[in-house]
């Protein structure tokens, strides 16, 4: 495929090259409406069949050690302290205390106000920013939750706060939420210009930028067309991933609404030559889930996306089920919960 | 090693046992056949599986006797409830060796163990229970109270779904109160062999059912045979019509389930990745091995080059190979026979200028397999875009507006089933409205339900399968002392056997010799 | 001094116009006692393909007509029917040589039968079609339509007109159109009856009649590629087994001969039997 010249631009001339004008509500509208409906029934049967896939021996080995890389390790608790995100951060690290060659998670996903604790934690072991993968022993980032994460009522001043301490304390990776009111309320020119004035913020002193993910909160868009519209939003205003839940709203990631989100990055970097990310959070709780995603990704969009710049699980309790399952094929008999670590 | 490439997962087929030798089943037991037997191989090793009987006339004879004697002794005295029952135990025994009955059909079409396990035999399940429940409502059928059975029902079924078109023609032919002789096709005789296995568990009474194999020349004994008072055939257009010929002037009720061209027919407002998903299903779906398959693609120029793209990428994900592997999409093509076909016709439509298309895939070394196939600059005039080819091929036109679609998509002697892609509610059911065709599918494609009647127009044949209707095709209304009164008329037969009527020509010309 | 009479020339009804056979013959139709009636026109294999490409071109307009619409129209043509039934008791009278009160009762059966198949053409999909419960999120309607162009062979016995009604009005309820060819010893009332419909609000085409022979005009039909279902209702004089043989070629869909009292009796089936069942499936989902 030979690269669009879209490839070059920036996300600003890019979005306003394709949308035709400025990002007012009413071009957005007219963009976003021209972009093809989701037929619910056929989507979900799509999904279905994508988790028929039955995945095997040395595949299900590659594709379980897949998963560890690829989870955003998270806690997002009133309760967490410095002392639980420290707990986090060594069990991100080493997953599986009996066997050292289990591969290390792709983030850590704390509050805002416990990126420090966990770049301490960290240490050597936090990723530096900017780093690309395959430069040795994979480094741990953090991901901090802002913009008055879950709900994000806030005004702008103050969610845009919230994104600079996190960045200031050393988040690699920021996950916002949309403006979910705005959005179904039609004012799609408001969330797009958040998420541009967030991305801005994600800039470091250095003018490296945080990652950004756009957090849709699909439960509550509820319609599979509303979630590929604010998939569409997010990507055109400079989202560099965009992510289905915060994990406080039922439901929260499907296979379905994940593969409607697969499909927009692929005809994406079909338009553009970009490549988006993904990442399904809240939900997922068991390999034999996780796997159908790997296969959904591997599907629609291609295998050289199942790497974490381009694909993560938002988790908690996956990665313990993954370990018995690691256990289980390494050893040829079932494993325990007692034979995991709580985090 | 790529993940995209999935460790081998195939099926196991320990739990099927199978003989080395089937003979025929008529009145309840098995017995060989007097014709010559004849191996059932693997279409995807090339590997027998076993021998099987030929029915030869005089076979044919006693399994219709057998059927005969049983439909006057036994199955015609029961009560609606107790043939309800039987269908209901048959129902749950298939539902209990679905497993086995996947594995079998599997071994013995070649269709992926994915859609066997998912979708054949869970129908043939279905159709059984759905059916049952009808055994003792058939004053509801839809033909008037205290409805007739017909008799004996000859059936004559494809290689396409074996099972699952068995269950189709024995589950509405027992509900109504018919006893059955069917026969399967030459190459898929297994399952319904295992199934005769089934009937011996749920001890249905001996000749209710019979099941005879063989080839062409003994389904064409049977359907002849004059024993038989229903004939009920899914195949191709051509011995449909051949069986039409041939019951011209008897008293057989016949149905035909026949060939079909289905268009599917994208408009530029579709769900266009449900779309895309639904024209593999509509043509991949069991290789293209599918009456109503959607081998026209009627797309509106607009968005061609767009949807062909998408469809190419998806193509390229469809898995061919061992059909019994648990991620095999594509499985092989039935027979040596039918792969030469189309492979004839494939060759054709490059000749005629079409653009030929494949998606790369590995063929195993033995076995009959056909890549995934697209046809685009395909004209309506194309022997491509006209003769059904039964396989994995797909043949592509444009059209630029609705009229155009709907005349395009009803350019055929066929008229089986045809899709529709819009987001656009009024404009789809406008459609529909105006397509020739006998199920419609707007945005999803080849759905089956035991409650849905399904058969076709023109020469896709008549008569249909399924629901209320798929009932009444094995039924007729009481017999009724003749008052022509419109009061009286509601529900009558319209069938009159040739001798009846020639007995009217008699007492006809006798009138005018009386003036 | 008694008014010379002006005798009616019979010709055939295609497309809503009264054509001369195309092929300019006549044969004589003559009274119960051997009089002169009437030279018909003597329809030939030409006159029945114009007939059917008559029958084809108003097939659209008619099938897509409503149902409330089609009702109206049949219950129009005995409204009327009613009107002239001086006219069909006469020529029933001559041709058939019955008396008339046989005649008169004939004439008000015909009349009471377009009523009675009127009443269904709202109704008959109704009865007939079906919501059906599929296991998934579909939306499944089946429902009968019209099968398309029907050609028929009326009833040559006794009752001319009521055959003739008997065999036509099942098939208009749906929406099929016609082509019928009109009993060839009695064809005086099925020419009127083409007046009645000339002057009724039945479009052209949608009944097409020609007169003549039936052994000569029938096996055209029966292998016309464009006629969709054959009723062989009053072909028991035929060779109607052969007719059905070559009906196969196109799969036609064919009902066989009736003969005595019962034949062509009102019934819902008479009009299935020239339907198609369609089942419409329709994804159904919220989100």
């Amino acid at each position: 495929m030979t690269q669009s010249p879209l490839a070059t631009y920036q996300p600003e001339q890019r979005a306003l090259a394709l949308i035709g004008g400025e990002a007012t509500d009413t071009n957005l509208r007219r963009y976003l409406q021209g972009i093809p409906g989701i037929d619910a029934v056929g989507l979900e049967a799509r999904a279905a069949d994508l988790g028929t896939r039955s995945i095997k021996t040395s595949s299900k080995r590659w594709a379980i050690d897949t998963i560890i890389g690829l989870i955003d390790l998270t806690t997002l608790e009133g309760a967490d302290t410095p002392g639980k995100v420290r707990s986090l951060v060594a069990k991100a690290l080493v997953p599986d205390p009996g066997d050292p060659g289990t591969p290390r998670v792709a983030a850590v996903c704390v509050y805002g106000d416990m990126v420090g604790a966990a770049v301490t934690a960290l240490g050597s072991a936090h990723a530096a920013a900017g780093e690309t993968e395959g430069s040795g022993v994979q480094g741990v980032r953090v991901a901090a939750v802002a913009t008055a994460f879950p709900s994000g009522r806030a005004s702008l001043a103050v969610k845009l706060a919230d994104v600079r301490d996190a960045v200031a304390a050393g988040a690699d990776e920021i996950d916002m939420v949309i403006d979910r009111g705005a959005f179904l309320a039609g004012r799609f020119g408001q969330v797009y210009d958040e998420i541009v004035a967030v991305k801005e913020a994600c800039r470091r002193a250095d003018g490296s930028m945080a990652h950004l993910k756009v957090i849709l909160e699909t439960g509550e868009l509820n319609t599979y067309d509303n979630v590929r519209r604010a998939s569409w939003l997010a990507i055109l205003a400079g989202g560099d991933f965009i992510k289905t839940s915060t994990g406080k709203v039922a439901p929260a990631a499907t296979l379905p609404v994940t593969l409607s989100m697969l499909e927009v990055v692929r005809d994406w970097h079909r338009l553009t030559g970009v490549r988006i990310g993904v990442k399904p959070a809240g939900g997922i709780r068991t390999s034999k889930d996780a796997i159908k995603y790997l296969v959904t990704v591997a599907e629609t969009v291609g295998e050289e996306w199942l790497t974490p710049h381009l694909f993560r699980f938002g988790a908690s309790s996956l990665l313990n089920d993954v370990l018995l399952q690691r256990q289980k094929m390494t050893t040829g008999h079932y494993s325990g919960p007692d034979y995991v670590t709580i985090d | 090693m790529k993940f995209l490439d999935y460790a081998p997962a195939p099926e196991s087929q320990a739990l099927l046992s199978l003989k080395s030798d089937y003979g025929l089943f008529i009145n309840g037991d098995f017995t060989a056949g007097r014709g010559t037997p004849f191996q059932t191989i693997n279409p995807a090793t090339e590997q027998q599986i076993a021998m099987i009987a030929t029915a030869n006339e005089a076979d044919v004879d006693d399994a219709v006797a057998a059927a005969r004697h049983a439909y006057d002794g036994v199955w015609s005295r029961l009560s609606g409830s107790d043939r309800g029952k039987y269908l209901f135990r048959i129902a749950r025994l298939v539902q209990e060796r679905a497993r086995e009955l996947a594995v079998a059909e599997t071994l013995d079409n070649g269709k992926p163990i994915k859609e066997t396990r998912d979708v054949d035999i869970p129908l043939v399940a279905a159709w059984f229970f759905y059916y049952a429940g009808w055994a003792d409502k058939l004053d509801h059928a839809g033909v008037g109270p205290n409805p007739a059975s017909l008799g004996v029902a000859a059936q004559v079924i494809p290689w396409n779904f074996p099972l699952m078109m068995l269950a189709w023609k024995i589950a509405p032919a027992l509900a109504a109160g018919n006893t059955v002789v069917l026969k399967p096709a030459e190459t898929t005789s297994l399952t319904a062999l295992l199934f005769a296995e089934i009937l011996q568990q749920a001890d249905l009474p001996a000749g209710v059912v019979n099941i005879i194999t063989g080839d062409g020349s003994t389904g064409a004994t049977l359907v002849n045979h004059p024993g038989v008072n229903k004939v009920a055939f899914t195949g191709s257009t051509a011995v449909g019509r051949a069986i039409a010929r041939s019951v011209a002037g008897t008293d057989k009720k016949l149905s035909l389930e026949l060939g079909g061209k289905g268009a599917n027919i994208v408009f530029d407002d579709a769900p266009i990745d449900q779309a895309v998903e639904g024209i593999v299903r509509g043509i991949f779906f069991n290789q293209g091995h599918v009456c109503c398959a959607g081998s026209r693609l009627l797309v509106q120029e607009s968005i061609h080059d767009d949807v062909i793209d998408r469809l190419k990428r998806r193509m390229q994900t469809l898995r061919l190979g061992d059909p019994l592997d648990k991620n095999t999409d594509i499985g092989a093509i039935n027979s040596a026979e039918q792969l030469a076909r189309i492979r004839e016709l494939s060759d054709l439509g490059e000749q005629e200028g079409a653009e030929r298309w494949s998606a790369d895939c590995v063929i195993p070394e033995n076995g009959f397999w056909f890549a995934p196939t697209i046809f685009t600059n395909v004209s309506t005039s194309h022997r491509i875009a006209r003769d059904e080819i039964f396989g994995p091929v797909l043949s592509v036109l444009t059209f630029r507006t609705p009229a155009e679609a709907i005349a395009k998509a009803n350019n055929t002697p066929y008229g089986l089933s045809a899709g529709i892609w819009s987001d656009k509610g009024s404009r789809i059911l406008a459609v529909a409205d105006k397509l020739r065709a006998g199920v419609i599918w707007a945005n999803t494609f080849n759905q089956f339900d035991p409650s849905s009647p399904f058969g076709g127009y023109k020469e896709s044949g008549y008569g249909r399968e399924g629901g209320r209707h798929g009932l009444a095709a094995y039924l007729k209304p009481a017999v009724r002392t003749g008052s022509r009164s419109i009061a009286a008329a509601d529900h009558r037969t319209l069938s009159v056997s040739k001798k009846s009527a020639s007995a009217g020509k008699k007492s006809a010309s006798a009138e005018k010799a009386a003036k | 001094m008694n008014r010379l009479a002006i005798p009616k020339t019979y010709k055939l009804y295609i497309g809503g116009k009264f054509p001369r056979s195309e092929s300019g013959r006549v044969y004589e139709v003559l009274s119960h006692t051997g009089d002169f009636l009437a030279n018909a026109a003597k329809g030939s294999r030409k006159d029945a393909r114009d007939a059917v490409v008559a029958a084809r071109n108003a097939l659209g307009g008619w099938a897509g007509a409503t149902a409330y619409n089609r009702g109206q129209v049949l219950y129009r043509i005995a409204e009327l029917l009613e009107g002239r039934r001086a006219q069909f008791i006469a020529e029933i009278m001559s041709c058939e040589g019955v008396n008339a009160a046989v005649a008169s009762a004939q004439v008000d059966e015909a009349i009471d039968r377009w009523v009675w198949y009127a009443g269904w053409a709202d109704k008959y999909v109704q009865v007939a079609g079906n919501a059906n419960p599929v296991s998934g999120p579909f939306f499944n309607l089946s429902v009968p339509e019209p099968t398309g162009v029907v050609a028929i062979i009326a009833p040559q016995g006794t009752e001319s007109l009521l055959g003739l009604v008997s065999a036509i009005a099942p098939a208009l309820v749906a929406g099929n159109t016609v082509v019928v060819v009109a009993n060839e010893n009695a064809p005086l009332s099925a020419i009127s009856l083409a007046e009645v419909l000339a002057t009724s609000d039945v479009p052209g085409g949608v009944v097409n009649i020609v007169t003549g022979s039936p052994t000569e005009i029938a096996p055209w039909l029966a292998t016309h590629a464009d006629v969709n279902a054959l009723d062989l209702v009053g072909a028991g004089d035929l060779d109607w087994v052969e007719l059905q043989i070559s009906a196969a070629d196109t799969l036609k869909r064919v009902l066989p001969p009736e003969t005595g009292a019962d034949a062509a009796a009102p019934a819902l089936n008479r009009i299935l039997a020239f339907t198609e069942v369609k089942t419409v499936w329709h994804t159904k989902a919220i989100l």
